[in-house]
């Protein structure tokens, strides 16, 4: 059984001695992923709304997030890219250590947004390879937590790390909008 | 606004506004007089329009030749409670106009972002770069010859369901 | 490429020469606290050894957890004090002002409540009054649709004032108060998804009165959202106003004049830190606020508790405001039944071929409007924001300009931050409150 160490966990045969290792490692991936701060307009309010106490972000783990992109393994661009701004996101991408995922929140980072224009890159994926897409203007916290759930759903299948790890691609999943779902639950809160 | 016939500049209303029409040499000490002797304090905005493409006739008053750009200043008067505009014309061929930084410092970055997107100069400005596009640009993007720079969308079909 | 800083640039030797006799021009232009160099001559600046008793250039931005959004700060700094500041903004524009050129007036607001995100119904509100000014239907609004726009933006400014508390809170260490202030705010956005449909960037407020009527009840929604708000005010006055750090980190720090802020344009709390009770609602009333009662809150030292203090009570005020709008708020139209502007309901498009076609050309082609000029402006959270407006006779624009009130107030930063600790500058940011959205455009 070669263990290729470069290559990391990806580079393990797949066989009944290295599954459950591979299925540790999966879950701690997930369940304590550190988003990097990068937020820029609008959708930026709401991940801070997300990591707020009604939509609390804690509970899967990702309350905390490092300012510093070395200590972090998910870029959520929520906001508009321009294009002075290009670079930067570029650089603080590469900062990154593997592995590490991309989650284009918003329209504007998806594909330019309401803003077909000279200012704004039409679409992150132009800049970073993105994992997950979540639409909306901007997107509330329900549906950035089902992206980021998504996400999660899709390194627990295994393939988005070693599509990554070798091509360095993004899976390039959409999600649809989920927002409005706790509008009727009314009530004082204790 | 009968005091501020002294000037002897044209003045017209806009929707109960007063706009007093300013030859560019004029700008600056027009400023600082208003400031002294009228009392316009504040100077709220510096902003500018490039009239290439304005479909209805310019409605300027006697003796105020239209040109290319112009230049608008708001300013405000605390005690009075009122607000004085001014519209200076600026040709296309010599873009240039006074700098109000000496009279009202705030309108520093106020004339760098027009400078930015009109190309208008504004001499003895402390520092005229650019502010808000990146330093090596190249246009001045709300020019009405700039394009918006549009990229065409084809919309494909989504097959799964909502 | 190396830069020598004593001959090449305009600010000569980099020691700061007495400022007797000097007047106060050359002070600003030369001396002072703005750091006037170019981004390409900085960067090169990292080649350089500093020595001992030189000051040293850094960079802080665009994206720093304690910069609200992605304000660039060039920093002059000697040992840990700051002397000199070059604020450098542009990483968020989006070019609204051209787009705003190229969207009809009933999209328009669309567009510019994206400027300040985080009180996104005063842009509407700005762009909305100064359309229906052009358009000399001012007058016109039904009463009705007027103060549901003054309860909607009160409601809005205090949801811009938590948030202010919130980050404040956060960037001077107290971080619970990141998760008070969200809180709050959500009760606040609660109510506008169910007025709106939408958390965020409503497109409520439209040239013409408002998009939709408030719903039943809402009477009891606005209450609901606004009795818990008094207790937890004095909670958070409890949690930080009275306590010794901070107070020991907001007295005296981010210190500016009133003639200071009047000649840099700054507007808002920070000029009512100073002493200045200049407040828009009060001293040229819009809409109907010359029939309301409310304070204008006002500060002494201009100081970053000052204007810490001058939100958390404007935050009072604007309840008791809306207080005083549930009682007053009339039954009638919610937008103005001139046809050409506003479309017209929903059943009516299938009885009537006209109110077809009305629909059809109002969002399509858009609405006319009669050529000129205007400037309007309004009290938002920030300070002044003002919408200068010019039209041609056409559906679209010509040029729509937004005073941005961040836009001007971020040229108070240099003179604030001169002076102090470089964790200070920090506070100082976090007082000022920009939203960047505004300040780039």
């Amino acid at each position: 059984m070669p263990i290729n160490f470069d290559q990391g966990l990806e580079g393990l045969d797949n066989n009944f001695l290295t599954g459950t290792l591979e299925s540790i490692v999966k879950w701690a991936r997930q369940k304590s992923m550190f988003p990097a701060t990068f937020g820029l307009a609008c959708c930026a309010i709401e991940m801070m709304a997300t990591g707020g106490p009604h939509y609390d972000l804690a509970r899967y783990g990702m309350e905390v997030f490092r300012a510093s992109p070395r200590q972090a393994d998910l870029m959520i661009v929520a906001g508009r890219v321009s294009q002075k701004m290009a670079p930067v996101l570029r650089q603080i991408y590469d900062q990154m250590m593997e592995p590490k995922w991309v989650i284009s929140m918003g329209v504007c980072a998806s594909s330019g947004g309401m803003f077909n224009n000279y200012a704004i890159v039409q679409g992150v994926d132009q800049v970073v390879p993105v994992d997950v897409y979540a639409p909306g203007c901007p997107p509330g916290p329900e549906t950035l937590m089902h992206a980021i759930l998504t996400l999660y759903g899709l390194i627990e299948r295994g393939e988005i790390t070693r599509r990554r790890a070798e091509s360095g691609a993004g899976a390039r999943v959409f999600v649809d909008q989920r927002d409005g779902q706790t509008l009727e639950i009314s009530g004082r809160r204790p | 606004m009968s005091d501020l016939a002294g000037f002897e500049l044209p003045i017209s209303d806009s929707f109960g506004q007063t706009v007093l029409h300013v030859p560019r040499e004029r700008l600056a000490e027009i400023v600082m007089e208003l400031r002294d002797e009228f009392g316009f304090n504040m100077c709220i905005d510096v902003t500018a329009v490039d009239y290439l493409d304005y479909e209805a006739p310019r409605n300027l008053p006697e003796g105020v030749d239209p040109e290319r750009f112009e230049i608008v200043v708001s300013l405000l008067s605390m005690l009075e409670r009122t607000r004085l505009r001014l519209r200076v014309q600026v040709p296309e061929h010599d873009a240039a106009v006074p700098s109000l930084f000496d009279v009202h410092p705030g309108t520093e970055a106020l004339e760098r972002e027009v400078f930015d997107m009109f190309g208008i100069r504004f001499e003895e400005h402390p520092d005229l770069t650019r502010i808000l596009m990146p330093e090596d640009w190249i246009g001045y993007p709300l020019r009405k010859d700039y394009a918006i720079g549009r990229i065409p969308v084809q919309f494909k079909g989504i097959e799964n369901a909502r | 490429m190396n830069v020598d800083l004593d001959n090449d640039t305009s600010e000569g030797a980099q020691e700061l020469q007495p400022r007797k006799g000097m007047k106060a021009e050359e002070l600003l232009r030369e001396l002072g606290c703005v750091l006037r160099m170019s981004e390409a001559d900085a960067a090169d600046l990292g080649a350089r050894d500093p020595g001992d008793d030189e000051t040293m250039i850094i960079n802080m931005g665009p994206q720093h957890p304690s910069t609200h959004g992605v304000l660039r700060l060039m920093l002059e700094l000697d040992g840990e004090i700051v002397l000199r500041t070059k604020p450098i903004i542009g990483y968020l524009h989006t070019g609204m002002e051209k787009t705003g050129e190229d969207l009809t007036f009933l999209q328009g607001p669309t567009n510019v409540t994206r400027m300040d995100y985080a009180s996104p119904l005063f842009n509407e509100l700005v762009f909305s009054m100064a359309t229906e000014k052009l358009l000399g239907i001012e007058e016109e609004i039904p009463p009705r649709a007027q103060w549901i726009r003054m309860l909607m933006t009160e409601m809005n400014r205090i949801a811009s004032h938590v948030l202010f508390l919130a980050t404040n809170g956060m960037d001077i260490g107290a971080i619970g108060m990141m998760l008070y202030g969200w809180r709050e705010r959500e009760e606040v956005l609660r109510f506008f998804e169910k007025v709106t449909g939408l958390r965020m960037n409503h497109n409520y407020i439209r040239p013409g009165g408002v998009a939709a009527d408030l719903p039943d009840g809402w009477r009891d929604d606005v209450l609901q959202v606004l009795d818990p708000l008094p207790e937890r005010l004095d909670e958070f006055d409890l949690l930080m106003t009275g306590q010794p750090i901070w107070r020991e980190r907001l007295q005296g720090v981010g210190l500016i004049t009133a003639r200071e802020a009047i000649a840099l344009g700054a507007t808002g709390p920070i000029l009512r830190s100073t002493g200045v009770p200049w407040d828009l609602r009060r001293e040229m009333p819009y809409l109907y606020y010359d029939q309301l009662e409310f304070d204008v809150v006002v500060g002494t030292y201009g100081d970053t508790f000052d204007r810490y203090a001058i939100r958390l009570n404007e935050i009072r005020e604007s309840i008791r405001i809306v207080h005083q709008i549930l009682d007053k708020v009339p039954s009638g139209d919610y937008r103005i039944q001139d046809k050409k502007v506003t479309p017209p309901p929903r059943a009516r498009i299938d009885e009537s071929m006209e109110a077809l076609i009305h629909h059809f050309k109002i969002f399509t082609e858009g609405f006319k409007v009669p050529e000129g000029e205007v400037y309007v402006a309004i009290e938002s959270p920030r300070g002044e924001l003002g919408c200068y407006l010019a039209s041609d006779g056409r559906a679209k624009p010509y040029r729509m300009h937004v005073r941005g009130p961040s836009f001007v107030n971020l040229q108070t930063l240099p003179h604030m931050m001169r002076g102090g600790f470089l964790a200070d500058g920090v506070a100082v940011i976090s007082s000022v409150d920009p939203i960047m959205g505004e300040v780039d455009r």
